[in-house]
């Protein structure tokens, strides 16, 4: 069982929690990501992880309650607990000096992004952070981006804070000003990373994108996660989860994203129709959990030891 | 009771095998539950009259382990079915799971003398109800532990390997502490090995006895992501490590169209039905793709593709078919379970290959093109080659298709462990006898050193690994290797 030593709102139905995890505290790099589950009966799923500190032995995680899972774990408060986390996966972001980098990040995706651009900043990049929510409300972490960006633009659908559009409008201004990008990294919605490629590609700007494909154990056990690159195909879970944009089949990719789109809509409006239940039951699962496994060790404490 | 088998040899061999009760094929292609209910009391005794007692039993040659067959069919015709038990366990930790899923017309009862005219002792059933026994009794046999020595092993991976070398280095004094990747303990007798086939009660039932003797479990550490194998040495302090992670890395076919929705590889079928039971479709979260009325088709011709297409006639599948590149009899499964399938309604499909997937405009899977292809000249396998019979394609229309042709090295620990050698196929190199590979401290055994294999294989290759490394512990020398019998 992994403690939540602190969850906090950041945004519109967007959580931010850091859970003790040590051993993924210890290895975590930009870019790699977790797996967890909530409770017995619940599903694998994997988010990426947006800092952790070794010395405490956290690992911090940002959500934003879309499906069931994500919904249930939205729930959980400070002192509450998590069933299982594994990680780090996935391949580290390759950090290199390539000059001036880009990051274009969509609402949650900004918090996947945030490690990246803070190693980028650091190994001598000007980084060029452009941070995309639907509205104000789903703007998050703007003190962090500014801090890990050398420029930074807020843009969101609306207008309603920042400036209007989508990222790539500002991305195609950049360019349309001259300014010479050597490296981008889009992190969002499937149709938003796909766009930055159509826009990169022609450019032969090196871009990198991070996918979400369906997973179940993270460590190249299933190939459900696969992703086509070219007329290769790759896992997202141990080859990835970041890919050269130019190559990916982003339709695919969609594609794949909805197999199971049916289930989760059910799942997602049961949960919504039976959420207190379905908290009070998390709860009392996690607890019963706990008993039994303090029950376990007393009782393999208790068994004498008998040598020959 | 006591007494020897007093029949005369004669009257031993005209007494029938017994069989094995069955859940109704009808019933159970629909429900999940096992399908081989254990031999009653009466039926245990009557087959264990049937040995011969040979001088030389063959049976005991032919155990990848070598249990003392003989002496565990006397016990069981004397009635001592706890010793009987106590036996069985000095050479295999694992009776209750073996006795359900080890090949048994391969081995034991492959070298059983009365094969030759009849049928062989079924020793596999024996072993399953004495194992079975000794669990409802309560009473379990579980050995003594030697005293501490102070040495501590890391066991990389709870399958049938890690968990059996954990038991023997548990009991030479060791402190032994597994790692395993997933939530659940077991690794493929829980995600790959269906409820039907191995109750799961039955592998946490194993798992809990060596938690008993001591053996410490540490689930969600991917070794080599989490944790590394140098790191597990000199930060984690242990003496010695043993890499049991199995050939987890799924094999595609690689012909057009497998990124269509509906084509899995076996694992992550099995997986999803296994492990996070997605055939308990309202209770549980995880979905897998709605079999009902639809049908099925899963490549190959093993176990796992046996497994797979017996899950998706269960899941409701109206057609369920097993569709395989060469004939029947080159195919790797167990004979029990290509007997199961078929009388469970699963259609075959003999030496038949897709060549490509077929989907809608949307992505979803319609159908797989297939070639039929005929056999030909032994291979280096044995088997003969089968080859393509040209312009036979057809299409046969399918929603779902599993890939089930096997499964190759995963390389998370090989690529943070640059010091161990591996081989070209990236499986890592180990010696046969003493498991040890390149690296110092380092033993390896199982499907990630011989490539896909069996339960019981994978089982004395830990319990190979596990008395070399207790050598090694006790010597401190590591050059010495495959010395010990």
């Amino acid at each position: 069982m992994y403690k939540i030593v602190e969850a906090r709102s950041v945004g519109l139905n967007i959580k931010q929690f850091e859970i003790e995890a040590p051993r993924i505290a210890r290895k975590q790099k930009p870019g790699q990501f977790l797996i967890l589950r909530l409770h017995e009966k619940g599903e694998r799923i994997p988010l990426t992880i947006k800092c952790s500190d070794p010395a405490a032995g956290t690992v911090t995680i940002v959500v934003q309650g879309i499906g069931k899972t994500t919904s249930l774990l939205n729930c959980l408060e400070t002192g509450d607990s998590i069933l299982d986390i594994v990680g780090p996966l996935g391949q580290p972001s390759e950090i290199e000096n390539y000059g001036t980098a880009v990051i274009l990040a969509g609402s949650v995706g900004t918090a996947m992004a945030l490690p990246t651009a803070n190693a980028l900043k650091q190994a001598g990049n000007h980084v060029v952070f452009i941070e995309g929510a639907r509205n104000t409300e789903m703007v998050v972490f703007e003190d962090e981006v500014r801090q890990a960006s050398n420029e930074t633009y807020i843009m969101t659908d609306d207008g309603s804070y920042g400036e209007k559009g989508l990222v790539t409008k500002k991305l195609n201004e950049l360019l349309a000003a001259g300014r010479k990008i050597d490296f981008v990294l889009a992190v969002g919605p499937v149709p938003m990373m796909r766009a930055v490629a159509q826009v990169t590609k022609p450019l032969g700007i090196k871009t990198m994108v991070s996918l979400n494909s369906i997973m179940v154990d993270g460590t190249g056990m299933c190939g459900g996660c696969r992703v086509l690159l070219g007329d290769k195909s790759k896992f997202a879970c141990v080859d990835g989860p970041e890919f050269d944009a130019s190559l990916v089949n982003f339709e695919v990719l969609m594609q794949r994203n909805t197999m199971y789109r049916e289930k989760e809509c059910q799942s997602l409006k049961y949960f919504e129709e039976h959420k207190e239940e379905e908290v009070e039951q998390l709860r009392a699962d996690l607890a019963a959990k706990e008993q039994e496994t303090a029950e376990m060790s007393a009782e393999l404490a208790a068994e004498e030891k008998h040598y020959v | 009771m006591s007494e020897k088998n007093a029949l005369p040899l004669k009257e031993r061999m005209k007494i029938a095998r017994t069989h094995m009760p069955e859940l109704d094929a009808r019933v159970r292609s629909r429900n999940f539950e096992e399908v081989n209910l254990g031999l009653p009391v009466a039926d245990a005794l009557t087959e264990a009259t049937r040995c011969i007692e040979c001088a030389k039993p063959g049976c005991v040659v032919h155990c990848p382990v070598g249990v003392k067959i003989k002496e565990v069919v006397a016990l069981i015709h004397a009635g001592e079915y706890l010793a009987a038990a106590a036996k069985l366990r000095e050479d295999n930790s694992l009776p209750a799971i073996t006795g359900r899923v080890c090949p048994q017309e391969n081995q034991c009862e492959g070298g059983c003398v009365l094969g030759k005219k009849g049928a062989p002792v079924a020793i596999g059933n024996l072993e399953r109800f004495v194992a079975d026994f000794e669990r409802e009794s309560g009473q379990l046999g579980l050995p003594a532990n030697a005293a501490p020595t102070g040495k501590s092993v890391a066991i990389v991976g709870s399958g049938p390997a890690g968990l059996s070398a954990a038991g023997d280095l548990v009991q030479k004094g060791h402190r032994v502490r597994v790692f395993e990747a997933l939530h659940e303990l077991g690794g493929v007798l829980i995600y790959g090995i269906p409820e039907f086939r191995l109750p799961k009660t039955i592998v946490k039932g194993e798992v809990d006895n060596l938690r008993r003797m001591g053996v410490e479990f540490e689930t969600n550490v991917v070794v080599g992501k989490s944790v590394t194998i140098d790191e597990l040495m000199h930060n984690e302090h242990f003496d010695a490590v043993f890499v049991a992670t199995g050939a987890g890395l799924p094999v595609f076919l690689g012909v057009p169209g497998e990124q269509f929705n509906g084509v899995y590889s076996a694992n992550e079928f099995l997986t999803r039905v296994n492990l996070m039971r997605a055939y308990q479709v309202t209770e549980y979260d995880e979905p897998v793709y709605d079999c009902r009325d639809r049908d099925v088709i899963v490549v190959g011709g093993g176990n796992t593709a046996m497994d797979a297409v017996r899950t998706a006639r269960r899941l409701g599948a109206k057609s369920a078919t097993l569709v395989y590149r060469r004939s029947e009899t080159e195919m790797p499964a167990r004979a029990e379970e290509v007997k199961h399938a078929r009388e469970e309604g699963v259609e075959f499909r003999m030496l038949t290959a897709p060549v490509a997937f077929l989907g809608d405009e949307k992505g979803w899977l319609t159908g797989a093109r297939c070639v039929r292809m005929e056999l030909s000249e032994p291979d280096e396998s044995g088997r003969r080659r089968p080859v393509e019979i040209k312009g036979s394609e057809f299409v046969m229309p399918t929603n779902v298709a599993i890939i089930g042709v096997g499964t190759t090295a995963n390389p998370l620990i090989q690529s943070s462990t640059p010091d161990l050698a591996t081989n070209k196929r990236n499986y890592i190199v180990a010696d046969p006898e003493s498991m040890r590979t390149s690296k110092r401290g380092v033993f390896a055994g199982g499907d990630i050193v011989t490539g896909g294999a069996t339960v019981i294989l994978a089982m004395g290759a830990g319990r190979k690994a596990a008395a070399s490394i207790h050598e090694y512990l006790t010597s401190g020398e590591w050059e010495k290797a495959g010395t010990r019998d």
